[in-house]
């Protein structure tokens, strides 16, 4: 076990999310009667851009799609810059890019995710467009950091220092799929908690 | 540079608690300190907020008063070096005085109240202080083993500045007798359990109203005393 610094003061402890976040978290999308202050949508209604839709799910040990996750993403917007202004509710009506969004896997059949966004840009040398994901879920102690990239993004994955940083046989684990949907491109990633195909969640 | 504190933290695999069994990563995570630096979270300001956010007694009043004990809950947000943490969101869930929640999935045989929903959210101010008005919520059962029932607890959300800052937690009721037999509360090391527990402060009381908790959060500030 790693010592603690005695200048520091101890850090509260995580817990789980549990089962019941939904009508606080992520109320409207469960239609729970209270306001969301973020949702599936990253950007506004009329913010300029191509849209791309992220897809995915969890599986747990078993292979189940776990029904009960909070997924979070957190992104550059095209140009490569994180958005500093603070957040309202209403950027999801107007032009604006919020580069954050939050979903629960309960709504949709296979306990899937599916998000809107745009593409993000790279934020810095030696960093491929990537959207940082974080998971919280009833099961899990701590939340779960790890990143998607793009599988369309060959040469910049291959720059990329932490993509680089994974033995090669896992990278694959963060890397979403592109593909072509009738309603715009989408990018689809599963997220395995276990397994072959673990997912590669991170020590921040 | 200093090592992740992990020493107050509950592993992600603790069977006792079975549904971290097929959930909790088998591979040891990747270290990524030197990776991902100074990647803010996103920031919310009051416009998030509506006018009875931080009062779970009068957001969700149908036709009266939610029923129960009404309670204060107040403390402060910072980093491990101590530095108060402004314009944190904390957002807040519960169950109601019966121990039931609103959730859809909730199937514990509890009288749901018409006038608490049990969720809010609240933005610390200038001194890294927040403040919320709720009802206490009750134990409840749950299925992870024979009539295993889980002590009184509100969740907590917590979106500090950093990415590193980002905590899901639980705050607990001194004395609860529930402790020793909830999996939850005792995955952490039993030298940190104190820092989930609430101090009651009578100080901090309003007088004839509601009794007050004080709930600190600390929250990982490695990355922003690295180059002090």
């Amino acid at each position: 076990m790693e010592q603690s610094n005695p200048d520091r003061i101890r850090q509260t402890p995580s817990q789980t999310v549990g089962p019941f976040f939904a009508y606080s978290l992520t109320a409207m999308q469960y239609g729970y009667p209270y306001d969301s202050i973020v949702n599936h949508a990253l950007l506004g209604a009329d913010t300029p851009g191509e849209r791309i839709f992220i897809t995915g799910r969890i599986l747990d040990g078993q292979g189940n799609p776990v029904p009960d996750a909070v997924v979070e993403l957190w992104q550059a917007n095209a140009a490569g810059n994180y958005r500093t202004a603070p957040i309202s509710p209403k950027d999801n009506d107007g032009t604006e890019f919020t580069g954050f969004g939050r979903v629960g896997t309960g709504t949709q059949i296979g306990a899937k995710f599916q998000f809107e966004t745009l593409k993000p840009g790279s934020v810095a040398n030696g960093q491929a467009p990537h959207i940082n994901i974080v998971l919280f879920m009833r099961g899990s102690l701590r939340a779960l950091y790890t990143r998607l990239y793009f599988s369309d993004e060959t040469e910049a994955n291959a720059q990329d220092e932490l993509l680089n940083a994974v033995p090669e046989e896992r990278r694959h684990t963060m890397i979403a799929r592109y593909a072509e949907a009738p309603g715009g491109i989408s990018y689809h990633l599963d997220i395995h908690l276990q397994g072959d195909q673990e997912t590669v969640f991170f020590d921040i | 540079m200093e090592p992740t504190n992990f020493d107050v933290q509950p592993p992600h695999l603790y069977p006792a608690y079975k549904s971290t069994i097929y959930r909790s990563p088998t591979r040891p995570l990747l270290p990524v300190r030197e990776l991902i630096r100074d990647l803010s979270l996103p920031v919310f300001g009051e416009s998030v907020l509506q006018k009875h956010d931080n009062d779970l007694t009068k957001n969700a009043r149908v036709n009266g008063e939610p029923i129960g004990e009404r309670i204060k809950v107040a403390g402060r947000v910072m980093d491990d070096s101590g530095r108060a943490l402004p314009n944190v969101l904390i957002e807040i869930w519960q169950a109601n005085s019966a121990g039931r929640y609103v959730h859809k999935a909730e199937v514990h045989d509890a009288p749901l109240d018409p006038n608490f929903l049990g969720g809010g959210r609240v933005l610390t101010d200038s001194d890294g202080m927040y403040s919320f008005y709720t009802i206490k919520p009750g134990a409840y059962p749950w299925g992870n083993h024979y009539n295993a029932w889980r002590p009184n607890h509100i969740h907590f959300s917590v979106l500090g500045h950093q990415i590193e800052h980002r905590l899901v937690t639980q705050m607990y009721f001194p004395g609860d007798p529930l402790f020793e037999y909830d999996p939850i509360f005792q995955s952490v090391p039993q030298h940190a359990r104190d820092l989930l527990i609430a101090k009651f402060r009578m100080d901090w009381t309003d007088p004839e109203f509601a009794l007050a908790y004080q709930f600190d959060i600390v929250l990982n500030g490695r990355y922003q005393t690295l180059f002090e």
